[in-house]
């Protein structure tokens, strides 16, 4: 196949819209065999996600998970790395959280706090991505694999964890004590009372993960680190030709990667939850391989994908209460189906689009 | 403490059959070259269309055929994927798993309203324990009679078929022609195609060979050993089975034993769960859980040996333009 | 004579999108006769052998077997034709038998027993038949390359092949081995079978063909009794216009030694030896030439000196330093550091990413120089302007340093190389195969530019396996066979000398090592 026929708009324009229309034709046609009205689902979608200020406020605090996820699957794309530890490393990561405020939370304002907490959950992230990336650099083991084993042995850690050590006293749930104010982020409603986000979740994480998009763009395409990333991900050999150091590209890269799917936490324990707690991460590590495919792993394309699954979220809950037959399960069926046409199938289309672009060239050979 | 072993040992024989029927079910995709990380989405499919079948028919075979015939389709869809339009065979897994979680749970909440599970089973829909004969009589009999009665006798046909399954697969890879030319697929794709074979479509039958057997798997966790499909009941072990095979360097013989160690693992947490273990303590039962992951990861990192999947795996064919 | 032709092709066309590969080939192949196919890379040998063993369509044309107008839509169908091919790259399950890569394909029925039973009596009688004699039960993996070939050899007869493509057979094989091909090919001649020879090497083609074709840039353009020429015709045929590799430079001035290597030994990843104890010079303003067959340690002796393999002993001198290869952990980017340029072997493995565009592939190696940053962020106004000034020196065309490197072809990518090469302004320049793939073209210019830089004063070491290169290039020959250097000879060297040491045979009282 010879890439770079097609027009730009085409390549990143019109084949991920046949993508993605057919995940969500296909997303209709289920509906549509459970018995309900998918033209009638969508409306509540819509409304339910961004119809009001409370459901704006949900949508966009999934979608503020979703971009820590996204990235954090998008930047070891790059370097040519399938990181699925997304769901662990996220899950790990609340502890880094957990501990910053449960140490600071009755000592120092948030804003005090929350350094701490970035560093902390970037820090526990990235450390449970290091043995996979380690193992990959110097061993070969493959980093899918490896991921998936520490997403189960994360499971269990944090279990054990929130059954004893981190249990609070006398308490019978696997969780921590709610933190202070001092390990509260502030709510955009508190902040913007204007935008009527009610009791959305949404707080200022929010803007920690706008921030993050802005880093990785400026990291990937315009810092040394960043080149070496992606010449490693195109081409192994001539990065190593270059000079470029595998093991130390793998494992930072890795590192960088866990360590945002780690900072997604603070949006959940921190900005939300106010504990550590079991499961917090539900998918949400998942979730991000979506949309890193979606976004083409490029940051405004993972805000926009980052939006979309808010919206089936947050839409997707309000849909359930409506059409009791659409349960919350089918955000994971639509979810899957953005995997299978904007990942695995994602080359389905481009042959009948060549043909499409390119009548002048099959022309021109049939008249030699 | 005999009687208590061979407990054990009865229950790590119904906890491994699962995981084996999976674990040989993706021995013949990798083996083919075809990676496969959908076989806990496979399993689950399967599950619910065993459970659903078996309990509208009331007929074991019947929900075993839908089992199969749902985890067919989803190893189909792989396949489109993964070998028609040459898509990575890791994302199309990961897909698959999605689908499979969410279809279930909706599908199952909309045919039975019961929060997505599938009703009790009727009488005959589940496959029921085989009592071998004269195992009642022989159960008194010191050593010899509890491993007849216990763990040899008093298993479903599932189990049976998943142990035969072994030496048949075996068989098939290493002494007929199916099996030749499969594993050379999985190896060097050029090297088959070039003798005249279709590359295609020896895969797309490695993908069905794949999809049965996880029917099997499935149907096994919804209608032998359970009573029924219940929302995310594979609860990881299409990723247990993913482990054992690579543990198993991607060999049947292997495979059975790693499934059966996983088992046993398993089977030792739910025993052990609160007693102290002298000198030790209580040995957490996370512990044990996560145990079977630990173990891969160390294999994988090559201090056991060094587990080399086959060569051409994960790499859609592409006939090369010279 | 009026023998109805083993093979006969009319008008075949074959494009893949704009390239046209094959335009209206018309051949006709004797029957019992070896028919050599010559011409450059890319000229289209590949595409019709492939088109002619099913492995690709021909757009239109016919085929004749035997003189039965055929369609091949498959490999499975021209194996039932009679025609099998030994492909350049071969086609075995390494972790297989030989008995199992024999059976692949054709073993008679749906349980193996019996087809592995036949092959094994089968290949006792090809043994005899025609001396090809290999082992049944090793693995592939662990036989040479000779006998690797050797297998497919067998795999072809073992289907029946009445006509057998070779592509490109003797690119992997010593002299040696070559010549052990050719006699087996004169048995299947002999024995009546039809054998076609693809190949860019003249010297194969006058060796052992009966008739000969030249391919140029997916024409046929002449067939001819192989008798009835000259490697001097064959070549201008192939090349269009009588151009054979000539460089004009005055003689070299050689001054101090730029690189001085010893003792270098290497070791790969299964544990062979591939470099063995090897010393040699450069100086500045010299091209030292590496002939030999490809395969006989000169791409691990690249490798290592520009820091991308590890040296198992052996030391470096340069740039003023000594450096212990044993134990250096030098990489590639600390190489560059001691003003050492590297055009690799294989640009598109490893001197480019195609899916990067020029400008970037213009920084590649030395992305970490500090004149291409702004703080932490790279500079990119400043690479693009050099990179327009490069694509301006080397008349790099198109002209557009936005475009992907993917889209320029294999003359304009090897001058995006050697640009970012050779504008660092190295001491040393390493360069390995500088004009495979390349068109006539820009070979001339590569040449000249390495010429300009060996009298700008630099040390050069060019390895290729054109002998037409090295002898048109080189101030000084070292000929590297199994590992070792095996002979040095000045810059008159003579062909037949160098083939000579080439294939392992030292007929004259040269010294060893070559340190001067």
């Amino acid at each position: 196949m010879t890439a770079g026929q097609l027009p730009r708009w085409v390549d990143l324009g019109l084949i991920p819209f046949l993508n993605l229309a057919a995940a969500f034709l296909v997303s209709g046609l289920v509906v549509v065999l459970i018995g309900e009205n998918p033209l009638e689902a969508v409306q509540i979608l819509v409304w339910g996600s961004l119809g009001y200020g409370e459901g704006i406020g949900f949508t966009l605090f999934y979608a503020t998970n979703f971009i820590f996820t996204g990235l954090a699957v998008a930047v070891a794309f790059h370097a040519g790395l399938f990181n699925i530890g997304g769901e662990g490393q996220a899950y790990l990561g609340g502890l880094g959280v957990a501990f910053a405020c449960l140490a600071l939370d009755s000592v120092v304002p948030w804003y005090v706090t929350l350094p701490f907490a970035i560093i902390g959950s970037a820090l526990t992230g990235a450390a449970w991505a290091f043995i996979p990336a380690w193992l990959q650099a110097t061993r070969g083991s493959h980093v899918v694999i490896t991921t998936i084993m520490f997403n189960f042995i994360a499971s269990s850690l944090m279990v054990y964890l929130l059954n004893g050590m981190l249990k609070e006293q006398g308490s019978m749930q696997p969780e921590t004590r709610t933190f202070e104010d001092g390990g509260r982020l502030p709510f955009l409603n508190d902040i913007f009372p204007s935008f009527g986000f009610g009791y959305a979740p949404v707080n200022l994480s929010l803007f920690l993960a706008l921030a993050a998009c802005l880093l990785v763009w400026l990291l990937i395409w315009r810092t040394k680190l960043g080149f070496e990333i992606r010449s490693f991900g195109a081409n192994a050999t001539a990065a190593i030709y270059a000079g470029i150091s595998p093991v130390r590209t793998i494992v930072i890269t890795m590192l960088i990667s866990g360590g945002l799917a780690g900072m997604m936490a603070i949006n959940e324990i921190m900005g939300s939850q106010h504990r550590l707690l079991i499961d917090f991460v539900t998918g949400y590590g998942f979730v991000g391989i979506a949309v890193a495919l979606m976004g083409r792993a490029h940051p405004v394309g993972i805000i926009l994908a980052a939006i979309l699954f808010g919206m089936l979220y947050q839409g997707g809950a309000e849909l359930s209460f409506e059409m009791p037959n659409i349960t919350r399960d089918m955000i994971i069926v639509i979810q899957g189906l953005v995997i299978l046409f904007a990942g695995a199938l994602e080359y389905m289309f481009r042959p009948a689009i060549i043909r499409l672009f390119t009548p002048s060239q099959a022309l021109k050979a049939k008249e030699a | 403490m005999f009687e208590d072993f061979i407990l054990i040992l009865d229950s790590t024989v119904r906890l491994s059959t699962p995981l084996l029927l999976a674990c040989l079910a993706g021995l013949y995709s990798e083996r083919s070259g075809v990676v496969d990380i959908g076989l806990e989405g496979k399993m689950l499919g399967a599950a619910f269309g065993a459970g659903a079948v078996a309990y509208i028919t009331a007929n074991a075979w019947l929900g075993l055929l839908a089992g199969i015939g749902v985890s067919v389709a989803l190893g189909l869809l792989h396949g489109f994927a993964s070998i028609s339009n040459r898509g990575n065979q890791i994302v199309s897994g990961v897909a698959i798993n999605f689908l499979a979680a969410g279809l279930t749970a909706l599908l199952g909440q909309t045919w039975f309203r019961q929060g997505g599970r599938t009703p009790a089973l009727p009488e005959g829909g589940r496959f029921t324990d085989v009592t071998w004969p004269m195992a009642e009589q022989l159960r008194d009999v010191p050593v010899i009679g509890p491993i007849y009665a216990e763990l040899l006798s008093g298993h479903n046909i599932l189990v049976y078929a998943a142990f035969l399954a072994v030496p048949l697969t075996w068989w098939v890879l290493f002494r007929t022609r199916f099996g030749l030319r499969l594993r050379a697929v999985g190896e060097n794709p050029a090297a088959v195609d070039t003798a005249g074979i279709s590359v295609t479509w020896l895969r797309y039958r490695a993908v069905i060979a794949c999809g049965i057997l996880c029917g099997f798997a499935g149907a096994y966790l919804s209608i032998a050993q359970g009573a029924g499909f219940g929302v995310n009941m594979t609860a990881g072990k299409g990723f247990i089975a993913l482990a054992a095979l690579i543990f198993a360097k991607w060999r049947p013989a292997s495979a059975m034993l790693t499934c059966l160690l996983f088992g046993f693992l398993d089977a030792v947490a739910i025993r052990m769960q609160g007693q102290e273990l002298p000198g030790v303590g209580e040995i957490p039962v996370q512990f044990f859980q996560a145990l079977p992951y630990i173990l891969t990861v160390i294999l994988l990192a090559g201090f056991i040996g060094k587990a080399i999947p086959p060569k051409a795996a994960g790499i859609p064919y592409l006939k090369e333009r010279s | 004579m009026s023998e109805t032709p083993a093979i006969e092709l009319r008008k075949i066309n074959k494009r893949f999108g704009p390239v046209h590969a094959n335009k209206d080939i018309d051949l006709v192949v004797k029957k019992g006769s070896i028919h050599g196919i010559i011409g450059e890379n890319g000229a289209g040998k590949s595409t019709l052998m492939s088109i002619l063993y099913g492995f690709y369509h021909a757009d239109d044309g016919d085929i004749l077997i035997d003189g039965k107008k055929e369609t091949i839509p498959d490999s499975k169908a021209a194996i039932a034709m009679g025609i099998g091919m030994v492909h350049q790259h071969f086609m075995l399950v390494d972790n297989f038998s030989v008995l199992e890569n024999v059976v692949l394909g054709a073993e008679d029925s749906q349980l193996l027993a019996g087809g592995l039973f036949r092959a094994r009596s089968e290949l006792k009688r090809l043994e005899e038949e025609y001396e090809l004699r290999v082992d049944p039960d090793t693995l592939i993996e662990d036989l040479p390359v000779g006998l690797q070939q050797r297998v497919e050899i067998l795999k072809a007869l073992y289907r029946s092949a009445e006509i057998l493509i070779l592509d490109e057979p003797t690119g992997v094989l010593t002299p040696a081995e070559a010549d052990h091909l050719f006699k087996i090919l004169e048995v299947l001649r002999n024995e009546g079978k039809t054998v076609l020879l693809i190949t860019h090497k003249l010297r194969e083609i006058m060796a052992i063909t009966d008739t000969v074709s030249v391919m140029r840039r997916g024409e046929m353009v002449a067939t001819v009794e192989t008798k009835d020429t000259s490697m001097e015709q064959l070549a201008e045929l192939m090349v269009g216009r009588s151009v054979l590799l000539r460089v004009d430079k005055k003689p070299a001035e050689p001054k101090a030694p730029v690189m001085e290597v010893s003792n270098l030994t290497v070791t790969d990843s299964r544990g062979v030896q591939v470099v063995k104890d090897v010393s040699f010079s450069v100086r500045a303003g010299e091209i030292v030439g590496i002939a030999g067959v490809s395969g006989n340690g000169q791409s691990e002796l690249l490798e290592t000196l520009s820091g991308i393999r590890r040296a198992t002993t052996g030391t470096l001198k340069i740039h003023g330093e000594t450096i212990d290869l044993s134990t250096s952990t030098l990489d590639a980017a600390d190489m560059r550091g001691k003003s050492m340029g590297h055009v690799p072997e294989d640009r598109h493995r490893m001197g480019l990413i195609n899916s990067f565009t020029e400008y970037e592939n213009s920084i590649l190696g030395y992305h970490r120089d500090p004149a291409y940053s702004k703080g932490l962020l790279m500079d990119l106004a400043t690479i693009k302007k050099n990179a327009v000034a490069e694509i301006e020196k080397y008349d790099i065309r198109p002209p557009n340093p936005m475009l992907k490197t993917a889209n320029f072809s294999g003359g304009n990518q090897q001058k995006i190389v050697l640009a970012r090469e050779i504008e660092r302004d190295p001491e040393v320049l390493l360069v390995g195969q500088p004009t495979r793939g390349v068109d006539i073209g820009a070979i001339e210019f590569i040449h000249r530019r390495l010429v300009e830089l060996r009298d700008a004063e630099k040390g050069i070491l060019l390895v290729s396996v054109e002998l037409d290169e090295i002898r048109a290039l080189s101030d000084r020959v070292l000929v590297m066979f199994d590992g070792r250097i095996v002979g040095e000879r000045g810059a008159n060297a003579e062909e037949g000398d160098l083939g000579l040491l080439m294939a392992g045979v030292d007929n004259s009282p040269s010294v060893q090592g070559g340190m001067q």
